[in-house]
């Protein structure tokens, strides 16, 4: 090298204890809704004990009024949180990331109109949106549930992606990226959707969690997906009426639904900050 | 006579790294001082520390004495009074040393009004316009009303500077700071500030700790010139000497390279 | 034979705002020109008009006799490899998630120019005094001067005739600035050079001729020497005066 400042040395940060935090706890989760698909401690709609027994060694958690095994719920209820929440993220974002870039990209005109629609969506409370989605397709069904939420969620993650994706489009390196040639999907690709990714991952974790409260909640309101698919929610509305006789009922989904929504913000805040190169190595 | 500023054997770190190290520095009244250094040299932070602006996360050793009363350690109460009467900083970027929400008259009634009262004066209403009028008038703005009743981003950045330096004058400083107040204007803007900056303070018998990058700069408006590299001081003295024969290898190149572009700009014969 | 010759170029956004006036500019092969002006002289307008990232809204700018806004399929591409630019900020124009292999090799990719692509680089980053071995670092792990060297290795890597600098060495210290400059002599030698600065040292150091722009319009333009020593213009000797000199 010529006469210039020697480059400092790469450091590997250790992953963090939030990224550790967050893969166990999502890991018990992903775990279990695998587990489900092979086995459960007991048939879900089959009345194994007495009702609402207490936590015993046959029954981990108790059963429910009817005498159901409530940890196989529980389990079942992982698979069902986790298709709801990647789900509805998904669709969110395959909807609000497309949108929010071409309002980034388009005159003035089209953006204005996009981000007004965007304001006016997230004006509505989001499980508003999905009542009215789920009422407008004839059954309540977990898709219907998933989709409604996805439409529910976009709006955020457009306007998100919108406000990302112009700061980008301002950077000298977006110049830089034209004078080298590079088209503009090209640049998209390669240069826009990697620099705004962190932040949007992070919103998406956070997104994962309110789709699967909000799921939770269409399940106690009754529009979510029907029995057997044993939703947390359709677990709370159940014990709401014996809560007091047998909480153990009401606090069990309670828990799950909490550790999973947690472990999925730790686990995004810890993937981010290990996909950052700016964080990888220090100068 | 008090010193207006004496620093010795400042150290200031940010966790294990030193970013300043065993520096000394002394201002008499009057005297005008100039901070050489590229960045990563803690010129800046030197100057922050000297008021006792520090960040929380950076920790300062030594003695800093603003006209005798140390400052390192001292609480910001104490500190808060020397700020407004004793030194007045201007900064570098215009677009950011004015409120974007409020008219420029209101901004440089601020410090007006906060000096009188400490003063133990009252100065409101029309007395106090009228000083703003003047002041702007005394930064050389043209038309003072129209100025004073303009929002910053209605002026131009060396207007914004000009006014910056107004707010600086109305407390009626000992020691004016300026960290680059001219770097990020234009070179025909950067010229007539130099000027002004030159003049109010001679006028006034201000000390000036004058913090840039640019030797030539410097030159122009300082006595005494401290060159800083990677937070420790290499070189001092009179400017004209260390500019006509730098003694360290660092204050050489960077004579070398300042004069380098001085040549270039030679009508050759 | 002109290389790039801008005819009578006026640029205004929405009709309203006219920041250029009827520039009218020759750029030869092998001259090193200086764009100067300060703020609002429409300097970094024209370069981008030059770089063909927007079109005038009127006049014409040719290279080698066509038209920039030439509907000719492949004329951009062919273009963009002849004609490449370094900016202003080092700190945002380098993509801060690429390593620098992808950076630099982005415009061989883009312009479909074949070969060892990381040899390419490879070269590139050692004719601007850089290891061959940062190819695998992130901008993040250099300094002001060095990704300045990347952007500008980034730059050259596609060969092109001439090189458009935007205040390249603006945002750069005092003794990194000389370096660069240095660097930038070497590239002049091999590519018609045009430097857009504010700083007429560092012009009058690099470049053989001088464009002076003031408020959209030319007020001067000439040889180096001559524009130093008869600065005909009052805006040209208000600028020389203006800049600050060492002491004798």
């Amino acid at each position: 090298m010529s006469a210039v400042d020697a480059i400092a040395p790469r450091r590997r940060l250790p992953a963090s204890l939030t990224l550790w935090l967050g893969i166990v706890l999502v890991g018990l989760h992903v775990f279990v809704a695998l587990l489900t698909l092979v086995w459960t401690p007991y048939d879900p709609t089959a009345l194994s004990g007495g009702r609402l027994e207490a936590p015993s060694f046959a029954h981990w958690a108790g059963t429910d009024r009817l005498g159901r095994d409530l940890l196989t719920q529980m389990m079942i209820g992982s698979r069902i949180a986790l298709i709801v929440g990647i789900g509805a993220v998904a669709i969110g974002a395959l909807i609000g990331v497309t949108l929010g870039i071409l309002s980034a990209f388009a005159n003035r005109l089209l953006d204005d109109a996009l981000a007004a629609t965007f304001d006016i969506l997230i004006a509505f409370p989001t499980l508003l949106i999905a009542m009215l989605v789920v009422a407008m397709s004839d059954t309540a069904n977990l898709f219907s549930a998933i989709l409604a939420l996805g439409i529910a969620l976009s709006a955020v993650i457009g306007r998100l992606t919108r406000i990302l994706a112009k700061r980008v489009l301002l950077t000298d390196f977006i110049t830089a990226a034209r004078t080298s040639g590079t088209s503009w999907p090209g640049i998209v690709a390669e240069h826009v959707l990697p620099n705004i990714w962190p932040t949007l991952s992070v919103n998406f974790a956070l997104q994962f969690g309110l789709a699967v409260i909000a799921e939770a909640s269409l399940s106690y309101l009754g529009l979510g997906a029907p029995p057997p698919n044993a939703s947390w929610g359709r677990l709370l509305q159940e014990a709401q009426g014996t809560v007091y006789t047998a909480p153990f009922g009401a606090i069990a989904p309670g828990i799950a639904l909490v550790t999973l929504v947690i472990g999925v913000n730790l686990l995004a805040d810890g993937l981010r900050d290990l996909a950052d190169p700016t964080r990888r190595g220090r100068r | 006579m008090t010193a207006l500023l004496h620093i010795e054997n400042l150290s200031i770190a940010s966790g294990a790294a030193t970013l300043v190290h065993d520096l000394s520095l002394l201002i008499a009244p009057g005297e005008r001082v100039g901070l050489i250094g590229e960045s990563g040299s803690g010129k800046s932070l030197t100057a922050t520390a000297a008021i006792g602006l520090l960040p929380p996360a950076l920790s300062a050793r030594g003695s800093v004495l603003l006209d005798g009363h140390q400052v390192i350690g001292a609480p910001d109460r104490h500190l808060n009074r020397l700020r407004g009467t004793l030194t007045a900083t201007v900064f570098q970027e215009p677009l950011t040393a004015l409120d974007p929400l409020l008219r420029i008259g209101l901004q440089v009634a601020e410090p007006l009004s906060r000096r009188a009262r400490r003063d133990g004066q009252n100065l409101g209403g029309a007395e106090l316009h009228r000083e703003v009028l003047r002041l702007l008038d005394l930064v050389a703005l043209p038309q003072p009303d129209r100025i004073a009743r303009s929002y910053p981003h209605e002026i131009s950045g060396g207007q914004r500077q000009r006014v910056a330096i107004a707010m600086a004058l109305a407390c009626r400083p000992k020691l004016l700071i300026a960290d680059e107040p001219t770097t990020a204007l234009d070179v025909t803007t950067q010229a007539e500030i130099i000027k002004l900056l030159d003049a109010l303070v001679r006028e006034r018998g201000m000390g000036l700790l004058f913090i840039s990058h640019d030797l030539p700069v410097v030159a122009g408006v300082v006595d005494r010139v401290i060159v800083l590299r990677k937070g420790e001081a290499v070189e001092q003295g009179p400017v004209q000497e260390v500019f006509a024969a730098p003694r360290h290898e660092y204050t050489q190149s960077l004579v070398a390279a300042a004069r380098a572009f001085d040549r270039a700009l030679e009508p050759s014969p | 034979m002109s290389l790039l010759s801008v005819e009578n170029v006026g640029f205004s956004y929405n009709r309203q705002q006219q920041v250029l006036y009827d520039i009218s500019l020759t750029i030869r092969p092998g001259a090193s020109i200086g764009l100067v002006g300060e703020s609002g002289s429409g300097k970094s307008t024209l370069l981008r008009l030059l770089l063909g990232l927007t079109a005038p809204s009127t006049g014409h700018i040719r290279f080698r006799g066509e038209e920039l806004q030439s509907r000719n399929p492949g004329f951009m591409r062919a273009y963009r490899r002849q004609v490449q630019a370094v900016f202003q900020d080092p700190y945002s124009s380098l993509d801060p998630r690429q390593t620098v292999l992808r950076i630099v090799s982005e415009p061989l990719r883009s312009l479909r120019i074949g070969g060892d692509h990381r040899e390419l680089v490879q070269t590139a980053l050692e004719s601007v005094g850089l290891d061959r071995a940062v190819i695998n670092r992130y901008p993040h792990e250099f300094s002001g001067g060095q990704r300045q060297r990347i952007a500008i290795a980034r730059a050259i890597v596609p060969r092109p005739t001439l090189l458009l600098a935007d205040e390249a060495v603006s945002a750069l210290d005092l003794s990194t600035r000389v370096r660069i400059v240095d660097l930038f002599k070497q590239v002049r030698a091999e590519m018609t050079l045009v430097f857009v600065s504010h700083d007429l040292g560092v012009v009058a150091d690099l470049c053989d001729e001088i464009v002076i722009l003031e408020h959209g319009r030319i007020v001067e333009a000439g040889p180096t020497r001559k524009i130093l020593q008869t600065p005909s213009q009052n805006y040209t000797q208000k600028l020389l005066g203006s800049v600050p000199r060492m002491p004798a």
